[in-house]
Formats: C-alpha cells, sequence, structure tokens
C-alpha cells in the first residue's frame, strides 16, 4: 500500500544479477507493504535466483522479449491481481524508491506520471546525438501531451488503473516504442500524463545497454519511430 | 510515357499500402522501414527509368534497366535469406516454449498425483 493504494512495483531484468537484490531490498525497505514484481527477460546470469531471494515475485520469461515485452507481462499481472497503481522500475538502481510516494499522489489528477531527469534534481547529463534525439523527443511529445515532459525515455513511470488496462492489451515490444510509442498511444486517447523531476543515480553494476557508438543510430531510430507513433492511429 | 505512368502508379500504390498496414499496426516497425527505404529508391526509377544509366556505364553495364534487374534480384534473395533466418529463430523460440509448457503440465501433474495420494491415504 502506498497512500492507501494497492501498488506493484515492476522491475524488468536483463542480467542484472550484480544490482537487483539491492533495488529490491531497497524498495521493500523504503516502501513496507508494496509488491515487487521482477521480470526475468532471458537473463543469461543468476538474475532470477537472486530476485527471489530478495523477496520479489519473479515472472522468467523463456527467452528475450525487451522491456516493451517484458512491461507487457507485468501490466498484465497488475491487472489480474487487481492493482490500483503499477510503477516501472528500473533494476540498474538508477530509480530513487523514495520518489514512488510523489508519483502515486500525483496520480490523483493524472493517469500516467513520469520521473524525469533533466527537470531541475540531480545532475545527469548527456551529450551529443543522444542529446539531440532526448530534445527533439521532449519537444514533440510535450505537444502532443500537452504537459512539459523532458525525459521522454524514462523507465521511471506510474500508471493508475485505466491505463493498467489499456498497457495490459498493448505494449509495444519494439524499440523505444515502449517510451516513446506509449506516451504518444496514451496522450492521443485523452490520458492525462505528469511529469515528476527526479534525481537519477549511477547505475550500481553491470554494463548499460547503449553505448557512445550507437548514439547516432539512436537519433535516426528515435526520429522513425516518433514519425511513425505519430502516423499511427 | 505510358509505361512510366504504368510504373509510377504502381510505384504509389505500394507505397501507400505501406504506409497504410504500417498505420494499422499490421506490419512491424523494422519491416516496414525497410519497405519503406526500398520505395524511396524505386519510385524515382520508376518515373526517370534513365536514372541510373550514368552508374551502369560506370560498372559496364549494357543499360541502367539491366543495372536495375540485377539489383532487385539480389535484393529480394537477401530478403529472402533474411526471412529464412527469422523463420528459423521463431521456430527456435516456439520449441523453447513448448519445453517450458511440458516442464509446467509434468509439475503440475506431479503436484495433483501427490495431492490425491494424500487424500486417499487420509480417507
Ligand atoms: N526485460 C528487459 N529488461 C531490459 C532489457 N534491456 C535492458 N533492460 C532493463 O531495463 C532497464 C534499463 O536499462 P539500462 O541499460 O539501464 O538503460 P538506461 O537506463 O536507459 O541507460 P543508462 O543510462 O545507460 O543506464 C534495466 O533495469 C535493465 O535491466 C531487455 O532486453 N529486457
Ligand atoms: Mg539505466
Amino acid at each position: 500500500m502506498v497512500n492507501g493504494k494497492r501498488t506493484l512495483i515492476i522491475i524488468p531484468a536483463l542480467n542484472e544479477s550484480g544490482s537487483i537484490a539491492d533495488v529490491v531490498g531497497e524498495v521493500r525497505g523504503e516502501l513496507p507493504g508494496v509488491d515487487v514484481l521482477v521480470v526475468d527477460d532471458g537473463s543469461t546470469d543468476r538474475t532470477a535466483a537472486v530476485a527471489t531471494a530478495a523477496g520479489a515475485t519473479v515472472a522468467k520469461l523463456p527467452y528475450n522479449l525487451g522491456v516493451g515485452g517484458a512491461m507487457r507481462l507485468g501490466y498484465r499481472y497488475a491487472r489480474d491481481h487487481n492493482y490500483d497503481v503499477a510503477i516501472q522500475i528500473d533494476a540498474d538502481g538508477q530509480h530513487d524508491p523514495r520518489y514512488v510516494p510523489k508519483l502515486v499522489d500525483l496520480l490523483d489528477d493524472n493517469d500516467l506520471v513520469i520521473g524525469a531527469r533533466f527537470a531541475g534534481e540531480g545532475d545527469y547529463t548527456v551529450r551529443g546525438p543522444r542529446r539531440w534525439a532526448m530534445v527533439m523527443l521532449s519537444a514533440v511529445l510535450s505537444r502532443v501531451a500537452h504537459t512539459k515532459l523532458t525525459d521522454t525515455t524514462s523507465g521511471f513511470r506510474a500508471a493508475n488503473r485505466r491505463v493498467i488496462d489499456m498497457f495490459a492489451t498493448w505494449y509495444p515490444a519494439e524499440y523505444l516504442g515502449d517510451t516513446v510509442e506509449t506516451l504518444v498511444h496514451t496522450a492521443r486517447r485523452g490520458y492525462r500524463i505528469r511529469q515528476v523531476p527526479v534525481a537519477m543515480r549511477k547505475r550500481m553494476a553491470g554494463t548499460p545497454s547503449h553505448s557512445p557508438a550507437r548514439a547516432m543510430i539512436y537519433l535516426g531510430r528515435a526520429f522513425a519511430v516518433l514519425t511513425l507513433a505519430l502516423i499511427r492511429r | 510515357m505510358k509505361l512510366t505512368l504504368v510504373t509510377g502508379l504502381t510505384g504509389l500504390l505500394l507505397l501507400g499500402t505501406i504506409v497504410e498496414l504500417l498505420r494499422r499496426r499490421q506490419l512491424r516497425e523494422k519491416y516496414g522501414m525497410l519497405w519503406l527505404a526500398v520505395l524511396v529508391v524505386v519510385i524515382p526509377l520508376s518515373l526517370f527509368p534513365r536514372l541510373l544509366d550514368n552508374v551502369a556505364e560506370l560498372l559496364g553495364v549494357a543499360s541502367g534497366v539491366s543495372l536495375v534487374l540485377f539489383l532487385g534480384i539480389v535484393f529480394l534473395l537477401l530478403v529472402c535469406v533474411h526471412l529464412s533466418w527469422e523463420v528459423s529463430a521463431l521456430e527456435e523460440e516456439t520449441r523453447t516454449l513448448a519445453e517450458d509448457f511440458a516442464l509446467l503440465r509434468a509439475e503440475i501433474d506431479a503436484d495433483r498425483a501427490a495431492r490425491d495420494e494424500l487424500v486417499s491415504t487420509d480417507g
């Protein structure tokens, strides 16, 4: 329970055995009474075992579906088990669970709340093409959603029942679709989106999925995905 | 002139079909992008078939049209190879799914058998 709402924390994880125990432990310590679902997306290390030992419920996918695939499973679980709120948190320890009550508070008047870097708190910075991509995405998506969005690819989000129901049946598995396309889709259907500034921490262990060399490709794909999302129904 | 009209219209029709399929989410992004890229090359060529004549000459091919045919066949072959690769990956995935399913069923059956055992010894 967070603020009287049944809350599920969904953590998509791929080979995060180095940090998952601390993340699950911290979430359970900071937020007593929430349930934690770790979706292990075909990890080749001991992520699932470590997460179970730390006290999380673990759903183990037989092979890698990507963050979007893992998240739809998470939202289905939330819907089937009748949760009021579902919150996505990264498995690398970059998201601070102490912000969760703030996100949940805002769900009273909004349907989807995003914990955003670059919004005042913390000192997370990105440079080069990856930054240009983020600026472009922010500008366009802010207009579509009629609210200021500075961190559209954030994996720190809280959804209420209406959005859980939608995401349980529709959630793209494609690259960037899980962040960019879901925002366009959600805004287009009249749901209210809001962002909350959060400080982002360094990942605790493991390797980040993005290398600087891929930044330029990232920009191109971000543009393609955005265009596609905008012409799609 | 007539030919240009036919090829040009065919190209535009293909473009429309692909965009519409993408819009209706019937086509995954990766395939959609591939076909859109192909059309971006094909449509100008269908309107101005002589566009590739210079390149053809450079490569020692008699005319731009034969070059397009050659490239088209190579491209289609690559697409076939790619699709076989995708199907192989899918087969591997369904195999894993089937195994998971069988393992789950075995566990459930074992559980049920154990429970029935308990009930019969109790009763
Ligand atoms: N389910 C699933 N989770 C993934 C996959 N790839 C990454 N993740 C998880 O997604 C979260 C974010 O991944 P990161 O690599 O940290 O991406 P990021 O936070 O955008 O990038 P950094 O700023 O470099 O950390 C982590 O919890 C990862 O474990 C995947 O293929 N499937
Ligand atoms: Mg991260």
